[in-house]
């Protein structure tokens, strides 16, 4: 069969809906994290706690596929990246899936039963399940813009040269930081909008101006650390973007400071960045004005922004090896076949129009503030 | 070389992981479209104990549904983790339908189940019955993708592999789509996946009848669960056999291991009821054998021979010399693309590549390879064999029992004598049967696939991750702590709702459907609606 679009164009599309994809999920799932991390500091009471977890309790099931379609996006266009990072990041990855095991339940069990003890076993489980991820998907891409410790043999098997106390190098921990303020801002933002006139509210937005701020000194840092740190990498020679997916027919080398240099030869992407800060000036002055869209609105811009820079600093890298350069993966050398790469594009044209339509017509749907006497009255809610 | 430990080691994780996750995905395939099919009689007819119905049965499977989704995170990551040299091998290929499951089933359940439990007052009966039905299709649809990768690993079409990328590649899609063993595998799973939540459904109706309580409500249940069950049951036989019959042309060493049938037999060969396969003399004793029967499964005719596994061993030792041939031509061809006489030779054994790579089991390199070497590779083929033949027997025998079972009920239900003592205990104390088999079933497919991981293309040793075995002992400890204490919370919750019973707080059966129903509710003696 011809295929209608070359091998290059595919490539660089499905490197754009992986960021879709990701900026999808931090977009939606972002706040819902955000909601279960801020759970125990604004909701006191047993009432409180519900009326927070109801502002996400019916849309977060779907929003959390945004996340689970990431990796199955990952796993089916860049199969050597999937491979690469699951494993290596092996102690990691179990520590997130258990903390995300845990918000499923927590959200589906917590309010089955009176027990006190028992809803504060789950309000710990919730805060872990929000938290715990919101940090380590921060760490992942610190970890990532560093270079990860792998090498890959003859046969394109990954062996790793690192521990898990490596991934929390200063830089990443920023990063994590970072990823915590942001998603902490989506889900005060989130709660400001969604729940009752109350304390629940009220305090969502005494914390949304903390995180907003935070969010923009730890990007400024980001930035700074990327200027003048150690980080980056650097193809070298010949690039086929057409060329066969093995990492090892690439030149690579490690280069400080190029992270910065696809701002000087496509101008345009400094437009990331600003909308990293813009975003979150545009939460703050929602904040002021009482506007509770702009902030919201601000938030998502904020994180959108912040995703695309990480994304587009380091393009065409995907995955760099900061012991083995000539191991990292890029958009040109990691991605599926160019059959692959068109029939996924094809199914993705078709669906992700669906998705976003029938995910729509869900908010609207449950649209509206959630209040103590629907949660306390009605047997509908968690 | 591999570290057999590590993958030994990572094979007991991913069974453990995927059979816990296969304990709540059959009851969600069920629940689902029990759900629907009660919501839709309270739509037609409006009467308020459908609807009671509809919600106390969505509790229990949300309570479910909730440690499905947990789980199924693990597995689809777990490929990544533990698995990661076959998720580069084969990720081209395999990796699409999962990828699509996402897009077109997965965020289409995990959307409209939220509005199933928050959206019965915000929406018309008839959008929310839509959401309803929608959620189960998207339920079944998942379980189509999952098949669909699945089934390519049972039977790899439509992919060859590329050794410029080192790894599978597709090459048509739509062989991989319309596999024939994976549709047989997708209509013989969703059909036990009808039976467990029919059965799950129709216990909870017998334990509420045998206490005497919620009789209204536990009768309606019971005659859905009867006739649903009976319906799913007799399709789980039938389509079983398609998936035997996809087994002949596909997967001959796993058909003659699960019958243990050492030598081929002449046409039509018998089917062995029962025995004792002795693995060391490679023979059966004391074979109870039902003459012609398996040629009629498995071939559909009384003239075609059904292999049996020593003559099968012997195909593969020579496809295990052939696939030396193959490894030796990639590793020329690595060393130079234009050697022409190399790839000429890499075409033709190519698809033997994979049992050349079984001797990695042995050395680094096969080209090595002694004879006896060989020859044991060749052995190597053969899946454990007394396993097999028992998990058959066993999950057949619950398959049988439950048409037996589902067909008693349906006649009691039709006869109007839903409270015949002696079938309520027994429907009750068959609850775990459904369970039992479905893992049964994926013993079957996936410890009966072994040694491969993708169906003579790759070994499972060789899928594994570099890891060591202490990063996989601390993850299998961490999962079994975990999912230990998420299974015992899960069987309590579910117990406790069972015990409160569908009126907890609402002033009991007669409090609520009166309004609408008075004759039908106490005692139960007003005629039940025909379904």
């Amino acid at each position: 069969m011809e295929i209608p679009i070359s091998y290059e164009t595919l490539r660089v599309l499905w490197w754009g809906l992986l960021g879709v994809l990701l900026i999808g999920f931090a977009a939606t799932d972002g706040f819902d994290f955000g909601v279960a991390g801020l759970l125990p500091f604004v909701a006191k009471t047993d009432a409180e706690r519900r009326v927070a977890i109801n502002t996400v309790g019916p849309t977060w099931e779907g929003n959390q596929v945004w996340f689970i379609l990431g990796g199955g996006a990952i796993f089916a266009a860049w199969p050597l990246v999937y491979a690469v990072s699951f494993s290596g990041l092996y102690l990691a990855m179990f520590v997130l899936l258990a903390a995300l095991i845990l918000r499923p339940v927590g959200f589906k069990y917590r309010s089955k039963r009176e027990d006190k003890r028992w809803r504060a076993m789950w309000d710990w489980a919730l805060f872990t399940g929000g938290f715990v991820p919101a940090l380590l998907f921060g760490v992942a891409v610190g970890n990532v813009l560093v270079g990860l410790p792998f090498r890959l043999d003859e046969d394109l098997r990954a062996f790793w040269d690192g521990s898990f106390f490596d991934l929390l190098n200063p830089f990443a921990i920023l990063c994590g930081l970072l990823s915590v303020t942001m998603m902490g801002l989506h889900g005060a933002a989130w709660l400001s909008m969604k729940a009752e006139y109350g304390p629940v509210r009220d305090r969502a937005r005494t914390f949304a101006p903390i995180f907003a701020i935070a969010s923009i000194v730890l990007f400024a840092g980001g930035g700074l650390v990327m200027a003048y740190g150690p980080y980056g990498f650097t193809q070298v020679g010949d690039v086929d973007p057409a060329g066969p997916s093995n990492p090892l027919r690439t030149e690579t080398v490690a280069a400080a400071g190029a992270w910065l240099s696809n701002y000087a030869a496509h101008p345009w992407m400094i437009l990331a960045p600003v909308l990293g800060f813009g975003g979150a000036f545009a939460a703050l002055a929602g904040l002021k004005m009482n506007s509770e869209a702009v902030t919201f609105i601000g938030s998502k811009l904020s994180t959108f922004g912040i995703i695309s820079t990480a994304g587009l600093s380091m393009f065409p890298f995907i995955l760099p090896s900061s012991i083995q350069p000539n191991a990292s993966l890029t958009v040109w050398n990691s991605s599926s076949s160019h059959l692959t790469l068109f029939i996924m594009l094809i199914t993705t044209a078709i669906f992700l129009p669906i998705i976003l339509a029938y995910t729509s017509w869900a908010f609207k749907v449950m649209w509206g503030r959630v209040t103590t006497e629907d949660v306390t009255s009605g047997g509908d809610y968690y | 070389m591999i570290d057999m430990e590590v993958a030994d080691l990572s094979r007991w994780q991913f069974a453990l992981t995927a059979m816990y996750h296969f304990l709540f995905v059959p009851l969600t395939l069920g629940l689902a479209f029990m759900l629907a099919i009660m919501e839709s009689v309270y739509v037609m007819t409006g009467r308020q104990v459908w609807k009671d119905m509809t919600k106390f049965w969505g509790a229990l499977f949300g309570i479910n549904f909730a440690l499905g989704v947990s789980t199924g995170i693990t597995m689809e990551f777990q490929f990544g983790m533990n698995w990661s040299y076959y998720s580069h091998y084969v990720g081209d290929v395999f990796g699409a339908p999962l990828a699509i499951e996402g897009l077109m089933a997965f965020f289409l359940e995990a959307t409209l189940v939220g509005l199933f439990f928050f959206g019965w007052d915000r929406m018309s009966k008839q959008a929310h019955l839509a959401v309803t039905w929608f959620m189960a299709i998207g339920t079944n649809l998942s379980a189509l993708w999952i098949l669909i990768a699945n089934g390519w690993m049972q039977n790899p079409v439509g992919s060859e592999f590329n050794p410029e990328t080192m790894r599978m590649e597709v090459v048509d899609f739509m062989a991989v789509l319309f596999n024939p063993v994976a549709q047989a595998k997708f209509v013989h799973t969703v059909a036990a996946g009808y039976v467990t939540g029919a059965l799950f459904v129709l216990a909870i109706s017998a334990w509420f009848l045998l206490q005497r309580r919620h009789r209204g409500f536990a009768k309606r249940s019971m005659t859905v669960a009867a006739a649903f069950g009976l319906m799913g049951s007799l399709s789980v036989v039938v389509l079983g056999d398609e998936s035997g019959y996809a087994l002949t042309h596909n997967q001959r060493m796993k058909l003659a291991a699960l019958e243990a049938m050492w030598e081929t037999h002449e046409a039509p060969a018998p089917l062995t009821l029962v025995g004792f396969p002795d693995v060391e003399n490679q023979t059966t004793h004391f074979a109870v054998d039902v003459p012609w029967v398996l040629g009629l499964i498995a071939t559909r005719s009384l003239d075609q021979e059904v292999q049996g596994i020593l003559p099968l061993v012997a195909i593969a030792e020579t496809r295990v010399e052939n696939g030396i041939r193959a490894y030796d031509a990639l590793q020329r061809l690595r060393a130079d693309e234009n050697d022409i006489e190399a790839r000429t030779q890499f075409e033709e054994t190519k698809f033997d590549l994979g049992y050349g790579l079984l001797l990695q089991r042995y050395m680094a390199d096969p080209r090595d390879a002694t004879p006896d070497q060989i020859r044991q590779a060749a052995f190597d083929t053969i899946p454990d064999v007394p396993v097999m033949f028992w998990s058959f027997r066993f999950m057949a025998g619950i398959g049988l029992y439950m048409i037996l079972l589902f067909g008693t009920a349906f006649v009691l239900c039709t006869l109007r004598k839903h409270e015949t003592r002696w079938f309520l205990w027994v429907a009750l104390f068959s609850l775990p049967l459904p369970w039992v088999a479905a893992e049964l079933g994926w013993l079957l497919a996936e410890y009966g696939r072994q040694p491969w991981i993708i169906e003579g293309m790759l070994p499972t040793f060789l899928g594994v991750s570099s890891l060591n075995a202490t990063q996989i002992w601390m993850t299998i400890a961490g999962f079994t702590a975990l999912y230990g204490a998420l299974a015992v919370v899960e069987v309590m919750l579910m117990l406790h709702f069972i015990r409160k019973g569908p009126y907890a707080g609402k002033g009991g059966e007669s409090g609520k459907s009166t309004k609408t129903r008075p004759a039908a509710t106490e005692g139960g003696m007003a005629p039940i609606p025909a379904e």
